[in-house]
This record gives structure tokens, C-alpha cells and sequence, in this order.
């Protein structure tokens, strides 16, 4: 699967080898807990939260309302400090500017930070047809990168290959280093990839990263990330290309700390990402290091034809994942089936705008309507009621019908095959406690969406949780 | 074609909002916003006095694994350095940013450092950088690019040691933000970092140390005795 050639229309049979795919249901059981108890802790441990999320969403909406102003100062800021603005219609235009700016460079090889718009455009293949090598530096995106794969979750895109099959594909393309070198834990891997990707790194011409935020005030575009790959990325080249939707523009820095705020605690439950980066142009005439050059593409692709709709609501996304993570069709069926970039709900309401009602006409029924997803969507989208409203639109386009609700046959699919049932919403044992640690009783299983019955299950009780998360699960590993 | 691609994007979002019927109301709500950049909601744990600033950096920054080292004075950072990397058994050869603010510390204090100045290299193992600003709120730290403070620095050794005047310490992400307009210039680079590099993106399992240092160890400077290191104050 690839970003050029969306499956979407295949929805029910991609469904379908995901619900019989064991390996993607072990996988998900585990990243899904761990995703949304973490999201959960992260939230109760800052009293303003729910604040932090009406106020995110304020600023978004003022943005949308006035985006061809916030666009035109970003830009006008950005070429005030030496870099250079591309606008870019569409998917197209977007890979011909970053073609152009590589080509413009002498660019043999680029690195890349993990970027969703790039994943949008199609960037790596077009870069390849034309003989340039782009290399993903994200440790997810790099597993993908390296088995031809797709995203199957916007903040964790390799979390469907277990660590064998990591160890497989590092064996099969690593290959000057030693055959007989140990690949069975994830230090051992992560170590590896440290040690390939630091010379990628080191060697490239051109960083393309993508953006979480466009600063008006300033002209900075930022990036965040745990690994600092972002950073290498955008810091050793000669040249950086930022590229970024128009919608990711807020005016302040005062803004964007706001929206940080939400952003980290709702997708990882960190209280902050390691990095968090905001770059203004090129490196300044006494820097030591830094790029020379500085572009950043933006992208419309239809989104400007969301602004003012009924859509438009969409548009204030900022990518966490909080709403994938909690979805109980999501949490069944992984990203994949999903046939496009943007996987869950926000895909179900993204892809249809994006790609065409045509290709995307199931991705809207693909849901429990549940209300989970907006329940924790940190900038408050109200994702059921945007399906709802594409199922409509689909009606009145006569588009084969929407009547299939998806997200009902795939949980009733389930209901009937009990050992599928049980792996699907099978909580991983270490994180028993932690659900269930605040009233000592379970209310309902969240992994199994509206999907479980009423009654309350006990709590394990025994060991600290701290010490439960840390010795079953094993999870944190420090360098040695 | 860029051209012609702006106008289109920009004509399609003034027919969208509207623009043409308030057009003046909008540049003057745009133009104030930028310019008074008003805070939102703060929160209360970014709103705490000095003492309440410190205790809660070292609680959030001991949190997501780096390491912390209070010292009451200059004079005790480059020893604070060198215990450092001898406790970790990382190598006393290391790359310091050209930063005035760090010379005013007496390295020849600690004459088993191998110190060479410049901005980050592929080999370098140990870097030893100062911070515009410290942020309480997260334990996070505040660094700019300059000529004296060269990114490359803050992501290529294995081991990051930043040395953090306790004076610099602020509540939140806002306050480091006022620091640095206060300034008058922008940098190309602003750094937040919280912790050392991570992923788990194998099997969600966390793991320190993906691209960036393995080890971030902040050498947290007062001002005089009992400032950083007493429980009273
Ligand atoms: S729709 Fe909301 S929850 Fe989903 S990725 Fe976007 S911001 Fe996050």
C-alpha cells in the first residue's frame, strides 16, 4: 500500500484480513491500552486541562476565520528572515517545489522528519522516480520506509511490526553489518538504526521535515519529537524544506505554547515531547551551523475548500492521534484498512475531502458512532456529527450505499468468533491496574468501546502500579 | 506557477471567509492580535514563585530521566562536570559551546577536562552547553542558536550537560518567551527540551538514547549557598 494508491474503496475486505490478522490484533490490544491510559493520567494530572482544550479550539477557529490574513503575515515573516515561501495548490505542485529546491541544490540524497503531508503527497516515490534517495529518519517511519509499507498510525506508524520482524528487516538491508550480531531486543535494533541513520544523517544534502505549527508572529515553523531525528534532520543539511498544510498556521507564540500544551499530554501522555522546535528562517551570518537555505511548501489540497463549510471544523486537527487511540473500530482493525494516510476517525472525516467521496465513501460509516473520539479530540472536533454529515452528503450524491455501517458489522463480526473476540479486547495484563486504579472497580473496558456489558470487574489489586508497569511490562529500558 | 498557486489559495480563502465584506475589521483584528500576543490560561503550576520554580523544574526534569545537579555557585559547576562524567564513566574530553556565559565558570578548576570549543561534531561524545532560559512548568530547557550557541550541540553527542543559572529560571513556556522578545532578536533556532531523546516505536517499548544524547544532565546554578540546595527559602 502506498500514499498514491489509496484502497479505500476496499474498506470491507481490508477490514476483514485485519479482524483475521493475529499479529495486528496482538499488536493493537497492546498500543492501544497503553495509548489511552497514558493520555488519561496525563490529563487528570493538570487541573486545566479541559480550559486548555476550549481555548485551543478558540484559537483554531479564530485562525480558520481569518487564515488568508494569518497565511499572508506567516509568509511575509518568513521572507523577512531569508527563507522562501511555495504554494503549492495541490500534490502536485507541492512534489514539483520540493523537486525543484532538491534539484536546485545538487540533492543526491535527503533525510526526512516524519511528516503526515509528506506521506499526503506522495513525496518519497516521486523523489525516487527521480533519482533522488529520500531517507526517513523517524525509527517508525524508517521500519515502514525500509518493507514498502504505509503508516498505520500517525504518531506510531511502525506499532503493527513486532520486534522479530523488525529484526528481519534491518537483517535483509543492513547488510555490511555482522550476520551473526544479536537483533532480539528493541535496545539491540533502536542501537542499530541509531548507528545506519547518524551516517544518513551526516551525509545528506537537503532535511524535509514537516510542520505541527506555522507561527504568524514570527514566521517559525516548529516541529516536536521524541527522538530528535526532527532536529538532525533540519540542522546538518545545507538546505531545509519545511513542508505544511495551510491549516497549521496559529498568530502567537503565546498560541502555539497553548495548543503544546494539549498536544503532548493527548497523544503520548507526556507532560511535554523532548523536542520541541521552532526554526525562523536560514542560519543567521555569524552561526556556526544551521541550514543556508530555508523553504517551507504549503499545501492546500483541498482544504481550502473546507473553510466555511460544515467541514471546516476539521481543519482544526492537530494530528495527536487521541481519537484512533481511542476508537473502538480503530482498535480492531489497525490502520491499514483503512486504505489511505490518515487512519480512524480523523481519517474517516479527512480522507473523503481529500481524496473524493468516491474513494473514501465507506471511511465515514467505518464507526460505532460511540462518541469517544470526540470525547478526547484535545481540539474538540465533533467527528460523529462530521461523519454523520458526509454519510448525508454521500446520499445525496447517490454514491452506492452508505447504509452499511460498518463500525456495527465489524463488532458484530467479532461477537460471533469468541477467540477473535477475546484478542481483540484483550488488555495486556500489566496495564490491568492502571485502568482500573482510581475507584479499584472497572466501569467499562475501554477497549472494547460501548461494546462491553455494564457489570464492574475488580481491579487487581497487589504491587504499586508503578512497579507493576515497570516489572511486567519491563517497559523501561535505560542505555546501559 | 508559485504565483499563480498563491493567488489561488489566497482567492479561494477570501471568498471563504468573507473577506470582501470586512476586510478592515478582520486586518485590524489580525494586526492587533499579532501584536499584543496576549497570554491565555496559564497554568497554576506555571504561575509559581522562585523556590516553588525550582522545586518543580528538578521534579518534572528528574521525571522524563535527565539528571539534575544543584550547585550553590559558580564555582562549583566545573567540578559538578567532571564528578558527572566520572559517575557515568563517560570520557572527560568534551566539546564546549563558545559561550561567554560559560567562561565565566573556573574550568581550570577541574584540569582533568579536555575542553575544545565549536559547535557539535560527529565524534564528539560529551557537550557541555549553557540555556537561555530554564521553564519550570516541565522541566524544560530553553536553548537559541547563535554564534555562541551552536545547535548541532544539543543533538549529536551521546551526553548533553547543560549548565543553568538558577537566575534563569521561569514559570512557564510564556515567560521564556517575554525573555526572548526582550532580546530584539529572533534566532533561527529555539529549542524546548525535556528529557533525552526517546522512541517507542518498537513495540512501544520506551527507550532512551534514538538520534539525540542518551544522557541529559543539568548543572542547576544559584546564586549563593542555600539557594538551590537547602529545603528552606
Ligand atoms: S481529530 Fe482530534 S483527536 Fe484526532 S488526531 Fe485530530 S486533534 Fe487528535
Amino acid at each position: 500500500m502506498s500514499a498514491d494508491a489509496p484502497t479505500s474503496h476496499r474498506f470491507p475486505e481490508n477490514a476483514r484480513a485485519a479482524l483475521a490478522d493475529e499479529t495486528l490484533q496482538r499488536s493493537l490490544a497492546s498500543a492501544k491500552v497503553g495509548f489511552r491510559v497514558r493520555r488519561s493520567e496525563a490529563a487528570a494530572r493538570l487541573p486545566e486541562f479541559e480550559i486548555l482544550r476550549d481555548e485551543a479550539r478558540d484559537i483554531k477557529n479564530h485562525v480558520l476565520a481569518h487564515l488568508d490574513l494569518y497565511l499572508e503575515a506567516f509568509e511575509t515573516r518568513v521572507t523577512e528572515r531569508g527563507g522562501h515561501v511555495h504554494w503549492a495548490r495541490d500534490a502536485a505542485e507541492a512534489r514539483g517545489a520540493v523537486l525543484a529546491i532538491c534539484r536546485a541544490a545538487g540533492a543526491r540524497t535527503v533525510t526526512k522528519g516524519k511528516s503526515m503531508i509528506s506521506e499526503e503527497i506522495g513525496l518519497n516515490a516521486f523523489l525516487e522516480e527521480n533519482g533522488i534517495e529520500p531517507v526517513e529518519t523517524d525509527l517508525g517511519e524508517y521500519i515502514i520506509q525500509l518493507r514498502h509499507e504505509a503508516p498505520s498510525h500517525i504518531i506510531a506508524p511502525a506499532f503493527h511490526v513486532p520486534k522479530a520482524e523488525v529484526a528481519a528487516t534491518f537483517r535483509k538491508h543492513h547488510t555490511a553489518l555482522d550476520p551473526a550480531r544479536l537483533l532480539e531486543q528493541p535496545r539491540q535494533l533502536l542501537e542499530e538504526a541509531r548507528g545506519v541513520l547518524r551516517d544518513r544523517f551526516l551525509a545528506a544534502d537537503v532535511g524535509i521535515t514537516g510542520a505541527n505549527f506555522l507561527i504568524a508572529e514570527t514566521g517559525a515553523t516548529v516541529i516536536v519529537t521524541n527522538e530528535g531525528n526532527g532536529d538532525l534532520t533540519q540542522t546538518l543539511p545545507r538546505v531545509h524544506i519545511v513542508v505544511a498544510s495551510l491549516e497549521k498556521v496559529v498568530p502567537t507564540l503565546e498560541d502555539a505554547s497553548t495548543i503544546l500544551r494539549v498536544l503532548a499530554r493527548s497523544a503520548t501522555g507526556q507532560e511535554f515531547t523532548s523536542y520541541t522546535t521552532f526554526s525562523t528562517g536560514p542560519r543567521r551570518g555569524e552561526d556556526l551551523d544551521g541550514p543556508h537555505e530555508f523553504h517551507v511548501v504549503l499545501l492546500d489540497n483541498g482544504r481550502s475548500d473546507l473553510v466555511g463549510t460544515e467541514l471546516q471544523d476539521v481543519l482544526r486537527c492537530i494530528r495527536c492521534g487521541a481519537c484512533m487511540n481511542h476508537c473502538p473500530v480503530f482498535g480492531v482493525i489497525g490502520g491499514h484498512a483503512y486504505g489511505w494516510v490518515y487512519p480512524g476517525p480523523i481519517g474517516a472525516v479527512l480522507s473523503p475531502s481529500l481524496i473524493g467521496v468516491e474513494e473514501a465513501h465507506h471511511l465515514p460509516s467505518a464507526s460505532t458512532f460511540c462518541g469517544r473520539c470526540e470525547s478526547v479530540c484535545p481540539m474538540r472536533i465533533p467527528l460523529p456529527a462530521l461523519m454523520r454529515h458526509l454519510r448525508e452528503r454521500e446520499f445525496e450524491k447517490k454514491i452506492p450505499p452508505a447504509t452499511q455501517r460498518w463500525g456495527l458489522r465489524i463488532w458484530a463480526f467479532l461477537a460471533k468468533r469468541p477467540r477473535l473476540y477475546r484478542l481483540a479486547t484483550a488488555v495486556p495484563l500489566r496495564l490491568l491496574g492502571r485502568l482500573g486504579r482510581r475507584s479499584g472497580r472497572f466501569r467499562s473496558l475501554p477497549m472494547a468501546g460501548g461494546w462491553t456489558s455494564q457489570r464492574d470487574l475488580p481491579a487487581p489489586q497487589g504491587p504499586s502500579f508503578q512497579s507493576l508497569w515497570d516489572r511486567a511490562g519491563g517497559r523501561r529500558e535505560k542505555p546501559v | 506557477m508559485t504565483r499563480e498557486s498563491r493567488d489561488a489559495v489566497l482567492g479561494a480563502l477570501r471568498r471563504a471567509t468573507g473577506r470582501d465584506s470586512n476586510a478592515a475589521a478582520a486586518a485590524a483584528s489580525v494586526g492587533d492580535r499579532l501584536a499584543r500576543h496576549a497570554r491565555n490560561t496559564i497554568p497554576a503550576r506555571g504561575q509559581r514563585d522562585r523556590r516553588g520554580r525550582l522545586d518543580l523544574f528538578v521534579e518534572q526534569a528528574e521525571a522524563v530521566d535527565a539528571t539534575v545537579a544543584l550547585v550553590s555557585g559558580a564555582a562549583d559547576v566545573p567540578g559538578a562536570v567532571a564528578d558527572y562524567l566520572r559517575g557515568e564513566n563517560l570520557p572527560t574530553r568534551l566539546r564546549m559551546a563558545p559561550d561567554p556565559k560559560l567562561d565565566a565558570y573556573p574550568w581550570d578548576e577541574a584540569p582533568l577536562l579536555d575542553i575544545e570549543h565549536g559547535k557539535g561534531e560527529a565524534s564528539d561524545t560529551v557537550a557541555v552547553t549553557g540555556a537561555f532560559a530554564a521553564i519550570a512548568e516541565t522541566g524544560t530547557l530553553m536553548l537559541v542558536s547563535g554564534p555562541e550557541t551552536p545547535t548541532t550541540l544539543n543533538f549529536l553527542p551521546d551526553a548533553h550537560i547543560v549548565v543553568v543559572r538558577a537566575a534563569d529560571m521561569v514559570a512557564c513556556y510564556e515567560d521564556g518567551w517575554d525573555r526572548l522578545r526582550a532580546t530584539g532578536r529572533m534566532p533561527r533556532t529555539v529549542n524546548f527540551i525535556t528529557g533525552p531523546s526517546r522512541s517507542a516505536d518498537i513495540e512501544q517499548t520506551l527507550q532512551l538514547g534514538a538520534h539525540g544524547p542518551r544522557w541529559l544532565h543539568i548543572v542547576l546554578v544559584g546564586d549563593g549557598p542555600g539557594e538551590v540546595e537547602g529545603s528552606d527559602g
